[in-house]
């Protein structure tokens, strides 16, 4: 299991120095053991499950702003472990939960290979995507929904790359803004 | 959306070069300090005996120390922005900056007769030590606590009120070199508490700010 883990970590150490495909694999490889952490949480709090997918979106959301607060001479499970955790319980209270959240075994269900949906089949309940100005919506949605890459998107909207760059960054920083005053 | 296009749309953002958040609070405070110096020099400026100042072990501690402080209160917030910061781990240096300080106070104690102690404790200055840190504080405290936004903080009050430290460190520095009242007696009274209001003010405006 610590090799499962380690490999995510030669992963993102791979995509801190510039690997694209290293990144999008170590995401796709975190999905899976998200989604099984965080039905776990609601189903022992018994929610039901219907959110689940938006707080596995939320927390992927959350890696990807806050990857650089990892230290990568760090191993990656504890950092992990405690941004679903920040994520999960940040969830929990904004639906009135005020308890304490036991999710210490957090760090051995995300170790452990998914057991759940193939990743990514879920929709997230919420459209968030709506809440984006026109222009940054139409970059987000040709890039990921239709999976144009940055410089066709410039070509279509008649903008330099860097804008869309730059448009699309602000874009997923205020989907969490507005993740976290849902 | 489907999680696999969002995290198609992560891996693309990817591509964009980042300051990381460290380097960023270093940033913050070289712009929040260049702002809060022009103030000082403008309104304050050093005391006009500084040169003889330089000379006395008590000038001299003064400035030391509060440099101490500011060296360990930037080791902290910067461990404190991790999700992952060891409090304790983070605060220790802190505790070499007190026992240091204390070591002064206790100098203090054997040179000074008992019957001048008050007059050293209160001084002259208590007043405006306790208007022009937290003053000096502003620039540099707002620019950390925006620095800040970008790191993921395990508890946003903790890492607000060390940011409120780290500013009011350097506030301390600046307005030692000002302030004629050098007794350690008068400094871990007055500075204490000015930079105890300031990490009182880091706290409050980082709960709500460094949430993530």
């Amino acid at each position: 299991m610590q090799k499962d883990f380690d490999e995510l970590a030669r992963l993102m150490r791979a995509a801190n120095t510039g690997d694209d495909a290293a990144y999008a694999r170590v995401l796709s490889l975190l999905a899976p053991r998200l989604r099984t952490v965080v039905s776990r949480g609601f189903r022992s709090y018994g929610y039901n499950t219907d959110e689940v997918e938006d707080v596995v979106q939320e927390t992927l959301l959350t890696i990807h702003l806050k990857r650089q607060t990892w230290d990568s001479s760090q191993p990656l499970g504890p950092w992990l472990n405690a941004v679903a955790r920040n994520k999960l319980i940040d969830h929990l209270r904004r639906r009135g939960h005020r308890q304490h959240v036991p999710i210490e075994d957090f760090e051995n269900v995300l170790e452990a290979p998914s057991e759940s949906v193939s990743v990514g089949a879920a929709i997230d309940g919420s459209n968030l995507l709506a809440s984006l100005k026109p222009r940054e919506r139409m970059i987000v949605e040709a890039i990921s929904i239709e999976g144009r890459s940055s410089r066709e998107v410039a070509e279509a909207l008649e903008m330099s790359e860097g804008a869309v760059r730059v448009a699309l960054h602000r874009a997923l920083k205020s989907l969490a803004a507005r993740y976290r005053s849902q | 959306m489907r999680t696999d296009d969002l995290i198609r749309a992560l891996a693309e953002d990817r591509a964009t070069p980042v300051v990381g958040p460290q380097r960023r609070v270093v940033l913050a405070l070289a712009g929040g300090g260049a702002v809060t110096a022009a103030l000082f020099f403008w309104l304050f400026g050093m005391r006009g005996d500084i040169a003889s100042a330089l000379s006395t072990w008590r000038f001299d501690f003064k400035l030391v120390t509060m440099a101490a402080l500011f060296a360990a209160a930037m080791i902290a917030t910067l461990r404190l922005g991790r999700p992952t910061a060891n409090t304790a781990n983070a605060v220790r240096p802190i505790l070499l900056v007190v026992l240091l300080l204390l070591a002064g106070l206790a100098a203090e104690l054997v040179l000074v007769p008992s019957g001048d102690w008050s007059a050293r404790l209160f001084g002259k200055n208590r007043f405006i030590c306790l208007a022009v840190i937290p003053l000096l504080s502003v620039a540099p405290l707002a620019a950390i606590l925006t620095a800040m936004r970008e790191s993921a903080p395990a508890s946003p009050s903790l890492a607000g009120a060390f940011s409120g430290l780290l500013a009011g460190a350097l506030a301390a520095i600046l307005y030692a070199s000002h302030c004629t009242d050098d007794s350690p007696l008068f400094v871990l009274a007055w500075y204490t508490i000015a930079i105890a209001l300031v990490m009182a003010v880091g706290a409050l405006a980082g709960r709500t700010m460094l949430r993530w």
